[in-house]
């Protein structure tokens, strides 16, 4: 069953067909072209298709696309503006806190939506909240000091 | 598969009466979606509930009873201060459930509906006495928490009914309740064991009411009455915590997998289950 659904992906009004059974991670992907958000596991276990959406971090895999009708969603595509990096994403340069880059994507999200809800985290709760997101290169240190040198 | 989300719980039920084919409630979707990328077929009819007001409250009652919407996520629970305060181990047990991710989308109702063995809201939420507000196309009813899961990933709901909202009663002065678990790994990860205490203490620190439940021993949540009996009239002294470890081992029906023997878990439910009575024993001196 195809169904067109009206939202807002990085701020701009967006429309696509999708089915019923579609994610939302299929749609951003393979409906709308933007390939930042990454397919990892695809059961909600690694994270790396982390956005946010209506404010809320989420795992992409886990949402369906019908459910996203009038939804405000947030992928890493919106966090650079007028070509300068966000600076999430300058400090995980800076502390060269991604090799492969898989899990980087979904941990900038998850990073965001930390620093949206708590500006000033203490190293615990970076950790907790990047729990959800696995990373296979870095052992997290290189990640949690990136995320805590963005700590206001 | 065919959706819809209707905005009210009169819609749901006429949806849920009018379906003909297989259908499937629909609200976090962090059990569901899992199960079609593993290859089980979508229902002919998604049900998605989330959007009805009923499902999505927090709503204190002016008698102190608490109702919770069925839909109403992890992170939306922890973020109830005055829930958090009432039902510390309630609250606490729905916070343990997977990451930032999950927590922003599973349900309290979705985790009871799964009907997983190691849910770790329901143990809590039955220690807690809560009773569930069921709707169906032809009525509603209220059930015991208790009464829900019937097996494995079974409930005792028919197709056209589905739990709108939990009821949790008003406390009593000195009323607190825990909930522990074990996992293997220290974060995202599934209980091997748990065990929730809801308890009521008078003037003298005495236990006058109590409630255990165990989780992950046995195919559904095993409520512990032989257990709570031993800790009522006591002060939880070293003697009567011995006697109540003993008692829930005695009551653990574990089965043995990759992620503990059934011994272990035998062993360190008493453990949990006596460490989470001492913690709300402690919650209700405050």
């Amino acid at each position: 069953m195809t169904i067109s659904i009206h939202a807002s992906v990085n701020g701009e009004p967006c429309q696509f067909q999708c089915q019923t059974t579609d994610t939302l991670l299929k749609v951003l992907r393979e409906n709308l072209q933007m390939t930042g958000t990454k397919q990892g596991c695809g059961t909600g276990d690694c994270g790396a298709c982390s956005v946010i959406m209506n404010g809320e971090l989420v795992c992409a895999c886990l949402v369906l696309a019908v459910e996203c009708g009038q939804a405000d969603i947030l992928t890493v595509e919106g966090l650079a503006s007028a070509g300068q990096l966000h600076p999430l994403q300058q400090a995980f340069l800076d502390n060269a806190a991604l090799q492969c880059g898989i899990c980087t994507p979904g941990l900038l999200m998850a990073a965001k939506a930390l620093l949206d809800k708590h500006p000033q985290p203490d190293e615990t709760q970076v950790r907790y909240w990047i729990a959800g997101n696995l990373c296979r290169c870095t052992g997290y240190d290189k990640i949690v000091r990136a995320i805590m040198g963005c700590v206001s | 598969m065919e959706y819809t989300a209707p905005r009210t719980l009169a819609e749901v039920c006429a949806a849920l009466g009018a379906a003909s084919g297989t259908v499937k409630l629909f609200a976090g979707g962090t059990d569901l979606l899992p199960r079609f990328v593993a290859g089980v077929n979508p229902p002919a009819l998604l049900i998605d509930i989330k959007h009805v007001p009923e499902t999505r409250e927090i709503r204190r009652l002016a008698e102190g009873g608490f109702v919770i919407g069925s839909a109403c996520s992890g992170g939306q629970i922890s973020a109830h201060t005055e829930l958090v305060r009432s039902w510390p181990g309630l609250t606490e047990a729905m916070d343990l459930i997977g990451s930032v991710q999950i927590q922003s989308r599973a349900t309290l109702g979705g985790n009871l509906c799964n009907a997983s063995p190691a849910a770790d809201s329901v143990p809590a939420l039955i220690a807690s006495r809560a009773r569930c507000r069921i709707a169906g196309s032809d009525g509603e009813r209220e059930l015991p928490v208790e009464d829900i899961i019937v097996s494995p990933g079974r409930t005792c709901l028919r197709q056209d009914e589905f739990i709108v909202s939990f009821f949790l009663p008003a406390r009593n002065p000195r009323s607190a309740d825990a909930y522990l678990r074990m996992t293997p790994r220290t974060e995202m990860d599934i209980a091997i064991a748990s065990a929730a205490v809801n308890l009521t203490v008078d003037e003298q620190g005495v236990v006058n009411e109590c409630h255990v439940v165990l989780g992950a021993v046995g195919p559904v949540p095993v409520y512990a009455l032989p257990a709570a009996r031993i800790l009522l009239g006591s002060r939880l002294d070293e003697e009567v915590r011995q006697r109540f470890r003993r008692q829930i081992s005695a009551l653990c029906r574990p089965i043995s997998d990759k992620r503990g023997s059934a011994e272990y878990r035998t062993d360190v439910t008493a453990v949990l289950a006596d460490r989470a009575a001492l913690t709300a024993y402690n919650r209700a001196l405050l």
